[in-house]
């Protein structure tokens, strides 16, 4: 039990420390707000009248359509940033002096992801925040608020997971870097910034089995309809198999970086 | 029981590349220990394996009691780690990286605090304690890193390269500090390319060079065991034959060099007094006269046959080239 609470302590220690680096350190905040709030404002002001079109879901406003968008937006360039706070961290040595404290191994990429959990459930309040300001409303209310900021908090662990798996593998952070065109690609390729009825083919294909659009029809439906079961559990689980994959893949990276001290 | 122990240490990378082939030592408790070789010797290394970041590829190695592959969380809580470089992040202030070495090393977090406070004051950082690191000095950044390591009170302290790059004053700092900590009950084991460093700091001192270990004892018998000290006399221009035979009976004559007299002592500093008597009564005027003790590097270059600062130099050069 004592065990357990040390290691809850080195996590939460951690993890304060990954959101402090993140918010001194311009270049990996800006992905999570910057970015996907200029891409908000750009395609509400410039793209509005899409709501006009036929088979579009019935919004209240393009804005209300697109903010599950920027926030699933931000919390995988959350997760990518932190994956590259963490080779940062590999680079400069830093993780040496985590490796050779008596802590448990993995404490140290659960820190990172305690961090990139705390700034998912920020950007999901950002976004509200920033929604309801711009005349945005929420259908379901509070607990449609609620819903939406657990689902884009685990989605931060679950892409987080991807960035610690890519940065302990590579150790370099200009690679995990370079992961960031293709957060935009998987983002294109969902329901995050268009129905993916009304996109050409095979780009409606790929939007209707890929995961983000799941996970965003999650974040979306308290905001413009009524939450499902199905829907729900649909995101729950894209996330939750994002997850699974993205940790097992960092725990295999950091016991490859273990046994082979690089 | 010896604070560390080693046999037959090895480490094969990728590729066949041995960084270390065959490493043997002892550390005896509340010894400091220098490991002394140029960059690639397999210093930091033995260090990353006695620390249990990296997995020795043969042989064995246990600190504090504990061996360092199956026992390596036992290993973790007894020491403490200074790495090359200071291995710290410049966004955290001086006051939270220890206050995370401590909750990384479980102490409560009232223990914590006071601890910081203790070490800071220690190191002389109270000013800078709430600063960025990136806003710190070369020597500050030692101390700090220093200061984190030593948090949990470590049985155990590794210290690799702790100042290389540092300016004169701030390595004497450097080595006031770990003689400090020597003399209340710390076990050191350092890694350091510095000869003076190896030399006025510690009490054994381990010459490694590629890979393996190739001198070991107290600096006094490393060199005595490549000469005895001699004297070097400056004598008035005409005088320096009847100067040799002068000396010659007090010690042994060496071939003079660049016009100096040059005599083995076998007492060293203490036979000197009558070599200037000598010098004196039989009407010699003496320019000056310097007593030369045998340095490591001496050592080192029996060793090895090569200088160990030539290699530093060489090292720097490639490193220079190969930036440009």
């Amino acid at each position: 039990m004592n065990r357990l609470v040390d290691n809850a302590r080195v996590v939460a220690a951690l993890g304060r420390r990954s959101v402090r680096q993140t918010f001194r350190r311009p270049q990996l905040m800006a992905p999570i707000i910057i970015f996907p709030s200029l891409l908000l404002a750009v395609q509400t002001g410039g793209a509005g009248r899409a709501v006009d079109l036929p088979a579009f879901p019935e919004v209240n406003g393009f804005l209300d359509f697109m903010l599950a968008g920027a926030m699933i937006q931000s919390c995988m360039l959350a997760g990518n940033s932190g994956g590259i706070a963490l080779a940062v961290d590999i680079e400069m040595g830093f993780t040496d002096r985590l490796l050779a404290a008596p802590i448990s191994r993995f404490a140290i990429v659960l820190g990172r992801l305690a961090g990139t959990a705390a700034l998912g459930a920020f950007s999901a309040v950002y976004y509200v925040a920033i929604g309801l300001i711009f005349g945005a409303q929420i259908e379901e209310g509070i607990l449609g608020v609620l819903l939406m900021i657990t689902f884009v908090t685990l989605a931060a662990v679950a892409f987080g997971g991807i960035g610690a798996a890519i940065a302990l593998r590579s150790g370099s952070a200009s690679v995990v870097q370079g992961l960031f065109p293709l957060v935009f690609v998987i983002m294109f390729l969902s329901s995050a910034f268009f129905p993916a009825d009304l996109m050409l083919q095979p780009a409606s294909a790929i939007a209707d089995y890929n995961p983000i659009s799941f996970i965003v029809e999650g974040v979306r439906d308290p905001v413009i309809s009524t939450v499902t079961g199905e829907g729900a559990w649909q995101a729950f689980a894209s996330i939750l198999g994002i997850g699974v994959a993205s940790l097992g893949l960092s725990s295999l990276a950091l016991r490859h970086r273990l046994r082979t001290g690089g | 029981m010896a604070a560390i122990e080693v046999r037959g240490l090895e480490r094969e990378f990728e590729g066949g590349i041995k960084a270390v082939c065959g490493v043997d030592l002892e550390v005896a408790e509340g010894e400091i220990y220098a490991f002394l070789g140029p960059n690639g010797a397999g210093k930091t290394t033995t260090v990353r394996m006695l620390t249990t970041l990296l997995r020795p590829t043969a042989g064995s190695a246990s600190v504090a009691g504990y061996d360092v592959v199956s026992d390596a969380g036992r290993v973790r809580e007894q020491i403490g780690v200074a790495l090359q470089e200071a291995a710290l992040d410049p966004l955290m202030t001086g006051r939270e990286l220890i206050l995370l070495q401590a909750t990384l090393h479980r102490l409560s977090r009232a223990d914590g605090k006071r601890r910081a406070e203790e070490l800071l004051e220690r190191v002389d950082l109270q000013d800078a304690a709430d600063r960025r690191v990136g806003t710190y000095s070369g020597g500050m950044r030692r101390r700090l890193d220093l200061a984190s390591a030593l948090v949990h009170e470590p049985r155990v302290l590794f210290l690799d390269e702790p100042t290389t790059g540092l300016d004169p004053v701030s390595r004497k700092a450097i080595w006031s500090e770990v003689a400090h900590l020597n003399r209340e009950g710390a076990t050191v084991f350092l890694t350091t390319q510095y000869l003076e460093e190896a030399d006025q700091l510690a009490n054994r001192v381990g010459i490694i060079a590629g890979g393996l270990i190739v001198a070991e004892g107290t600096p006094a018998q490393l060199k005595a065991e490549v000469g005895r000290p001699h004297v070097e006399i400056a004598i008035h221009d005409g005088e320096v034959d009847r100067a040799r035979e002068v000396v010659a009976r007090l010690g042994k004559p060496l071939p003079p060099k660049d016009g100096l007299v040059l005599l083995e002592l076998e007492g060293g500093a203490t036979q000197i007094a009558p070599v200037v008597r000598a010098l004196d009564e039989a009407g010699l005027t003496v320019e000056s006269l310097d007593l030369v003790e045998p340095s490591l590097d001496d050592v080192f270059v029996a060793k090895t046959g090569r200088h160990l600062e030539a290699d530093e130099a060489g090292a720097e050069e490639a490193g220079a080239a190969a930036e440009a």
